[in-house]
């Protein structure tokens, strides 16, 4: 077969791939490229190119598309080349327009008639590539034109020809499954074909169609158990065996098919326990491919109805899985781990340090997947340790996409099983501030509104502490430069609502450090809403208080530049500002109650508080309102006259007749302050007549304070209210709190303490106690939840800790040699045991756990020599573990470029040495150096870049 | 599957087959991302990198990467032995296969995965039917070069001239 290898284009092509191959820099290889796009435009508009040459530069154009260059403007080339009659040249034309276009492409339209008399074609390889074709060409539009030939074929004489046309009906389901949803049937008859090849095939629409809709084909299970009973059976031919494992392809596809069947059906279960069963105990598990079909089988038996003793197979692969030294087979270990936990959670125990290990390992891959798990799992016991975790490494990446996504996971996970509220802020405060700007506003809602509510209980006292708090922190944390917008709005709103509600902080320094915010972050508009809306509260409070008032010199530059602001929102906020602080005592405390952002707003839509006012002017000789509907042309004219007149003598912004507002404008000039007068003509025009009509509390008495507070509530709507309505999920977090409130506070400040006495001792003795310590706080309480004593009270932690104390010399004899044993600490056991205190029978669990987990690291330790030495003396198995050894040395050599003796030949002279250490151990030696030779006679020489030109993929 | 990728280890493209829509741009994104990710990941690892809540598996053969993209909930090590599987049919196509092979004849590897892989699926398990079939169409195009009788040297002594 070796003459096949050969190189048959020309050597213009030849030449084009080498120069490319020597490029250094992209931007050489963007200067070749754009060349030789220019030769092949000049070249390929000429007349009378013979087949040959035009077939080659269809090649060459497919060579620049896939180093990503644009030769759009050779497609139609293409294009027509799948017209010739020669299958050479027609097959390329094909390859290239599968290459080229995209399903929406409009010259598709020109395929379709070519498509059409090809699939009619005698000779089943013009058939094969027409089909190609279809299933990447063909889109909704056009399958009514190919459907009918495409189902011709389905019964075609040859084998290769039926599974294309399959996998042809397969693409038009999945991109138009109307269109062909009256074929289905066509799939289950084909699952009877006499080829594996096409039974195989079949089995991927299968897969999408049951997946769909399970209940219309429950009646095949039957048949999917006995085809893979008969494949584990290796009744197919030898030709599908890979790695000594029978038909794997089919045996996977099978047992995905059955785990969508069984899923919830117990009857339909029933049925697939013993071939699966069977599969587990057949596995050849040194292979990559035999553990591939054990791990769809685990998710085949986590997914149907459960039964006890494939679970138990299962988890001895996981198990398995995880103590092997290959990272791909602890990736597989974790996931299954986490599809099994669903189902038995306490499988997740006897697994805890080898998860810990997954959790440190420098694999970024392993690490995320552990996460995944851990998340899976998480419980409120656990919840502490987890979102930690979670939290510094969502630190330590730079992965924005996945920064976001374990960002969200962190709030989830906060949300749901926050054991206090300090703990929420604070876990909040750190999501905040390192991944702020990828996580929803409605978290910053939520965490605001958690902080204005408290507890939920009425403990006002932890309430303000929990304030105060937050405040503290918060005053900390805009020390630090450069922090998320989304954070800086929850800071300025905590500080403006609760700065200065404990005392102890003086408002001039809270409002020195907002007016830092809006200068540190001039450019960010909406950060400034809140600083400012945040100083007029600081101030309203301190004006209500009787205290004196004394604008800070920045304040004061800050407000001025805010005033002439080209945001008329901020313009508006500076210009409310103003007027607040303008107003006396009472006044200010109708507008702006200190802690009031939870209290509900009464709107009162009809104004009632009004009608005293409106009467008396209609005594006095005004019109009355006319609402709109009512109004006819002619009436309207006058009224709008009339009232034109009105309004000029008080402002002259008015385009348009407006009635509902004219009561309360006028009501304002003769009460209101001066200053409140000053404010009307800028917000007008920014909120017609929503601001009339929503929000008007009812203060009849102070008409100018009315009108204030209805800008505020204009202002608080963004952040305020409406916003917070879809934080179900918070309330649900506080009521749980509230429910183990207390309690776990105890628990929680022990671990964190105890972390502190920890992080102090030297790091080399540290690691297995933390490792051990971590297992504990993530796995140690979770089955244990429920017998936990609603009172854990010191006395019996006290005890507990005694009584363990007491035990550990005597379990510390007994694993003496092991170096695991270092482990067992009687902190440990403190944490392990602390939650089951009360009881000496209670006592016990976590002993045996222990007890448990050195026996999982001893057999890690056997297994682990086991399977390295089994294996090495099969070669072509070079995929398994031992592949990664392989790899490694690959690596090396190239790492360290000229180490390698065989290496160091080469860029210079020849690849002869490489080529004959290769021979030993290929069957073609001569292939290899024929080839090797051509190349050379062509110019091409492996470059030092490149070295491993000539090496034999495999090996 | 997505989509498969080959990269060299200086991060040259050596082929690339696109099942899901990608337009030019994205198509170089993912290039450009994906060989930054997967060639710096050092010997040993898992062979498996989460990526826009997909998953590309890869694997290295002499200094090639073959990599494919799948989504999440597939089996890994699966497509692991898909890669495997697709080059060994290489290996037995061009006899002991070697990066230059695909460098200068990507596209009969094109024709090969296209009788691995269609639209993304696996149509054929069995090497030995993937063989038959490319040589059946191989046969074809000798059988045509002949009658044209042309070959390589006839090319090359027309460019030299």
């Amino acid at each position: 077969m070796g003459s096949q290898g050969g190189f048959y284009q020309s050597k213009e092509f030849l030449d084009l791939v080498k120069s490319i191959g020597e490029a250094r820099s992209k931007a050489e290889e963007d200067r070749i490229v754009l060349n030789e796009i220019e030769t092949l435009k000049r070249r390929i508009s000429e007349p009378d190119i013979p087949k040959r040459k035009m077939k080659e530069y269809i090649i060459r154009l497919v060579y620049i598309e896939m180093l990503g260059h644009d030769a759009s403007f050779g497609y139609i080339h293409a294009v027509k080349m799948t017209h010739d009659d020669s299958l050479l040249v027609k097959r390329t034309g094909y390859l290239a327009v599968t290459l080229f276009l995209n399903e929406d492409h409009d010259l598709i339209i020109l395929i379709v008639n070519t498509i059409q008399k090809d699939l009619k074609s005698d000779n089943y390889l013009v058939v094969c590539a027409a089909l190609n074709a279809v299933c990447k060409l063909i889109n909704e539009e056009t399958i009514p034109a190919v459907l009918p030939q495409v189902m011709e074929l389905l019964a075609h004489p040859k084998e290769a020809v039926r599974k294309k046309a399959i996998m042809a009906l397969h693409r038009f389901y999945q991109k138009s499954p109307s269109s062909v949803s009256h074929l289905v049937s066509n799939f289950r008859k084909r699952l009877c074909d006499n080829d594996p090849g096409v039974m195989g095939a079949t089995l991927c629409p299968l897969f999408e169609l049951i997946a769909r809709d399970v209940n219309s084909y429950k009646d095949l299970v039957i048949n999917f158990v006995s085809i893979l009973k008969q494949v584990a059976e290796r009744r197919l031919s030898k030709a599908y065996d890979c790695h000594q494992m029978p038909a794997p392809f089919i045996q996977i596809k099978l047992l995905k098919i059955l785990a969508l069947l069984g899923s919830g059906d117990k009857q339909a279960s029933e049925n697939m326990y013993t071939v699966v069963g069977d599969i587990f105990r057949k596995c050849d598990s040194s292979s990559n491919i035999g553990n591939a079909v054990l791990y769809e089988c685990i998710c085949c038996v986590s997914s149907i109805y459960p039964n006890p003793k494939l679970l138990e197979s299962a988890a001895d692969v996981i198990s398995r899985f995880l103590k092997s030294d290959s990272h791909n087979l602890k990736y597989m270990g974790i996931d299954a781990l986490g599809r099994l936990i669903k189902i038995s959670p306490e499988i997740a125990e006897q697994h805890q340090l080898a998860v810990i290990d997954c959790l440190e390992d420098p694999d970024d891959t392993l690490k995320r997947k552990t996460f995944e798990l851990l998340y899976k799992m998480t419980k409120s016991t656990n919840v502490e340790v987890i979102v930690d975790r979670m939290i510094d490494y969502m630190i330590s990446i730079s992965d924005n996409h996945y920064k976001t996504e374990i960002a969200s996971r962190c709030v989830e996970l906060a949300e749901q099983f926050a054991p206090s509220n300090q703990w929420f802020i604070q876990t909040m405060n750190r999501v905040f501030e390192h991944a702020g700007d990828l996580v929803n506003i409605k978290v910053a809602h939520s965490l605001m509104r958690l902080i204005a509510e408290g507890f939920g209980e009425d403990d006002d006292n932890a309430d303000s502490k929990l304030r105060s708090s937050a405040v503290e922190s918060y005053l900390r944390i805009l020390g630090e430069p450069k922090l998320p917008s989304v954070f800086l709005q929850v800071i300025c709103w905590v500080l403006g609502e609760y700065g200065t509600a404990d005392g102890m902080f003086s408002a001039s320094d809270i409002t020195g450090k907002l007016c830092d915010v809006a200068e540190a972050y001039s450019n960010d508009e909406t950060v400034k809403a809140y600083a400012t809306t945040a100083l007029m509260k600081i101030y309203a409070f301190e004006i209500a208080a009787h205290r004196k008032v004394d604008m800070l010199p920045e304040c004061q530059s800050l407000m001025e530049e805010l005033l002439a602001s080209h945001s008329t929102d901020l313009q508006q906020r500076a210009y409310e500002l103003q007027a607040v602080i303008g107003l006396d005592a009472h006044a200010v405390e109708c507008i702006m109650p200190s802690d009031a952002s939870c209290e509900d707003i009464e709107v009162d839509r009809d104004l009632s508080f009004l009608n005293d006012y409106i009467q008396e002017a209609i005594e006095k000789g005004a019109q009355p309102y006319i609402p709109e509907s009512e109004r006819s042309g002619m009436l309207n004219i006058s009224n709008f006259r009339n009232q034109d007149h009105h309004e000029a003598s008080s402002h002259g912004l008015r385009f348009e007749a407006y009635e509902l507002p004219k009561p309360a404008v006028q009501s304002r000039i003769p009460q209101a302050l001066i200053a409140s007068t000053e404010i009307v003509p800028v917000p007008e025009p920014m909120y017609p007549r929503e601001s009339y009509q929503t929000t008007m509390p009812s203060i009849p008495s102070d008409a100018g304070s009315a009108e204030l507070k209805l800008r505020l509530e204009g202002v608080q709507k963004k952040w305020g209210r409406p916003t917070y309505t879809p934080a179900t999920s918070t309330s649900n977090s506080t009521s749980q709190k509230t429910v183990n409130g207390t309690s776990q506070g105890d628990g929680a400040s022990t671990v964190s303490s105890m972390r502190e006495t920890y992080d102090s001792r030297k790091p080399q003795v540290e690691v297995s106690h933390e490792k051990q310590k971590l297992a504990a706080s993530l796995f140690g309480g979770s089955s244990k939840t429920e017998k936990r004593p609603a009172t854990g009270h010191k006395a019996a932690k006290a005890s507990s800790h005694m009584v363990e104390k007491s035990h550990v010399p005597k379990s510390s004899m007994e694993v003496a040699s092991d170096k695991a044993a270092s482990a067992q600490q009687p902190p440990d056991l403190l944490d392990l045991g602390e939650p089951t205190a009360t009881s000496t029978a209670l006592q016990l669990d976590p002993f045996k756990q222990l007890e448990g987990l050195l026996d999982t690291t001893e057999v890690a330790s056997a297994v682990n020599g086991a399977p390295a030495a089994s294996i090495s003396p099969d070669i072509m198995a070079l995929y398994v573990d031992t592949a990664a050894g392989i790899h490694n040395k690959n690596d090396a050599d190239l790492l360290s470029g000229l180490s390698n003796p065989s290496v160091t030949n080469m860029p210079g002279t020849t690849a002869m040495p490489q080529v004959t250490q290769s021979s030993s151990k290929r069957p073609n030696p001569k292939d290899s150096l024929e080839k090797d030779a051509l190349v050379r006679q062509m110019g091409v020489n492996p470059s030092s870049q490149n070295p491993n030109l000539f090496k034999d993929l495999l090996g | 599957i997505h989509f498969v990728l080959l990269i060299s280890r200086q991060g040259k493209v050596r082929l690339t087959k696109w099942y899901s829509t990608y337009s030019k741009k994205e198509r170089s994104k993912v290039l450009r991302e994906l060989s930054g990710v997967i060639l710096t990941r050092g010997p040993r690892l898992c062979n498996f990198v989460e990526w826009r809540g997909l998953k590309v598996v890869y694997k290295r053969y002499a200094s090639l990467y073959f990599c494919m993209c799948m989504d999440p909930d597939g089996n890994e090590l699966e497509i692991l032995e898909i890669i495997h599987h697709y080059v060994e049919v290489l290996d037995r196509y061009f006899g002991s296969v070697c990066e230059l092979d695909l460098i200068y004849n990507f596209h009969k590897a094109y024709y090969i995965l296209d009788e691995i892989l269609i639209s993304g699926e696996l149509q054929e398990s069995s090497k030995r039917t993937v063989v038959r079939s490319v040589a059946a169409q191989d046969s074809l195009v000798e059988a045509a070069k002949e009658e044209t009788g042309s070959t390589i040297s006839n090319i090359i002594a027309l460019a030299a001239k």
